[in-house]
């Protein structure tokens, strides 16, 4: 009936708006969980989330040895051009010719941090780091060259 | 009990003693002017800041910090930005009528602070109509938006300012027959009389269930009227930048919106007189010793402090509901809220009638 039906609605309205008057006067009165960073203040002490992608960097082993073949994947995978990969012919010493990275050119002023090209890389070699003051005051501190020099690639990783 | 009305009483007895009559008049007049103004200037400082701490409580967040202790200081420096800042006027704008919007907006604020009782026999002019003159002066408020709106030349500021007219016409039923319940209940429109009519007991208590169901019509019907959310569609920023000031800076822009927090203030001081007995200390009917330490906190504690749960209620609104759509709007108010605030009259008529109340 149409009387029963408009009774309903209102109590439904009224119940459902306290639930959420409820919920915020919980919030109202509980100043512990404030989520909000203090950053300049809490530099020291800040806790970065896992999922938090600052830059792409290749992390490298003890011995200067990195897990990066020169396949290519990431530069392929980036939407805007930001990795480009500059690879070189090694000999090995059975005489076979065999790729690797001469260069991994990172530009970071292009980087939208969207993490394709660590999903594309096959054998982990780069990963999101969770630096995040990036400015500079040269444009060309921002192109990046993610491989230390004289780096080599770690045994097993093909 | 120490009250506001000695301090105006014994000023009132030194003027009368040093001045003859008229003069006596003309600078109580004048002193009324400067307490208001500087009540709307304490009132906007403290109820900004009160907005932006509430609001930051509530969506766990910390709010301002950084000014003064602990961020209190935050709307001072806002003014004074307020303050230095340049008030434009566009060239396409009504040049007149853009600058007067501004000022009747804080005049009819001003107006409606006249029958306001602060404390106990405090207050600037209680005319025997008070009621009807809050209710009636209240709707003006739309005619400085409607102007601001039309005035600014700008699409926006028109669309913001036709939706503030379609919402206010249609509140002001429900807010006018909400107060109604309480007229039915005291018989009398004066707020003197209306406030000590509710010595033995707040409204919201004497009047059972048909004032409790009035006070909540009314909490919504003037955030409608005050084009708060969720009624802010008059200004909806994700849908008309600002509304009808989009195109105001600078100290035109801090009227309107010193006018909106005073007229928050106003309609939450006038629920207070209605439903929670304004200055009057929370008395239980017989229990003498109980009523007697009330009368121990000053009249004016007891009216500002009702007065401040009202609006932090009001903001509790604003920052927990979603905005409402224009017919949706509409529809709470045409098929909700108008048709239980009549019903709502009738029985609280017939309570009065036959004298059910306390």
């Amino acid at each position: 009936m149409f009387i029963t039906r408009y009774i309903k609605e209102v109590w439904g309205a009224v119940k459902s708006l306290t639930t959420g008057m409820k919920r915020t006067l919980y919030y109202f009165t509980h100043h512990k969980e404030i989520i909000t960073e203090q950053y300049p203040d809490n530099r020291d002490t800040l806790v970065l989330p896992d999922r938090f992608k600052g830059e792409v960097v290749m992390p490298h082993n003890e011995s200067n040895e990195h897990r990066c073949t020169g396949c290519t994947a990431c530069e392929l995978a980036c939407p805007n051009g930001t990795i480009k990969v500059i690879t070189r012919f090694d000999i090995t010493p059975e005489g076979k010719k065999k790729k690797a990275i001469d260069k991994l050119v990172y530009h970071l002023e292009l980087c939208t941090m969207c993490g394709l090209c660590i999903e594309a890389c096959p054998s982990d070699a780069i990963k999101m780091a969770q630096t995040f003051e990036h400015s500079v005051f040269d444009r060309n501190k921002l192109t990046k060259v993610l491989n230390n020099p004289d780096s080599k690639i770690m045994e097993g990783v093909e | 009990m120490w009250s506001f009305s000695y301090i105006a009483n014994e000023i009132h007895e030194w003027l009368s003693k040093t001045f003859n009559p008229t003069w006596t008049l003309i600078i109580e007049m004048v002193l009324a002017g400067v307490a208001v103004i500087g009540l709307f200037a304490v009132l906007g400082l403290i109820l900004v800041i009160m907005e932006r701490k509430v609001s930051a409580w509530i969506q766990i967040r910390l709010g301002p910090n950084r000014v003064g202790p602990k961020g209190m200081m935050q709307s001072m420096a806002d003014t004074v930005k307020l303050m230095v800042k340049e008030g434009l006027t566009p060239t396409g704008a009504d040049k007149i009528m853009f600058n007067v919007a501004p000022v009747i907006a804080m005049i009819v604020a001003m107006l409606l602070l006249a029958p306001i009782a602060f404390a106990k026999n405090f207050q600037l002019w209680d005319l025997n109509i008070g009621v009807l003159y809050v209710s009636c002066v209240s709707s003006l408020m739309v005619i400085s938006i409607l102007m601001a709106g039309w005035s600014s030349n700008n699409k926006y500021s028109l669309l913001g300012a036709m939706r503030s007219g379609a919402q206010i016409v249609s509140y002001e039923l429900s807010a006018g027959l909400s107060i109604l319940t309480i007229i039915v209940f005291t018989g009398d429109l004066q707020m003197s009389k209306i406030i000590a009519s509710q010595k033995t007991g707040w409204w919201i208590f004497k009047g059972h269930i048909p004032a409790l169901i009035a006070f909540i019509t009314f909490l919504i019907a003037v955030t409608a009227e005050t084009n708060r959310a969720p009624f802010d569609l008059a200004e909806a920023e994700s849908e008309l930048t600002a509304g009808f000031h989009t195109e105001y800076s600078g100290m035109k822009f801090a009227l309107f919106f010193l006018a909106e927090y005073v007229n928050v203030f106003i309609v939450c001081a006038i629920g207070a007189t209605l439903f929670l007995g304004g200055w009057m200390p929370f008395h239980i009917s017989t229990w003498t010793g109980f009523n007697h330490v009330m009368d121990y906190i000053p009249s004016s504690i007891w009216f500002f402090g009702k007065t401040f749960f009202l609006i932090f209620v009001i903001m509790w609104f604003r920052w927990t509901f979603p905005r409402l759509r224009i017919d949706q709007l509409l529809n709470l108010e045409w098929k909700y809220l108008l048709p239980i605030s009549m019903i709502n009259l009738l029985v609280a008529t017939l309570m009065a009638m036959m004298g059910w109340h306390f």
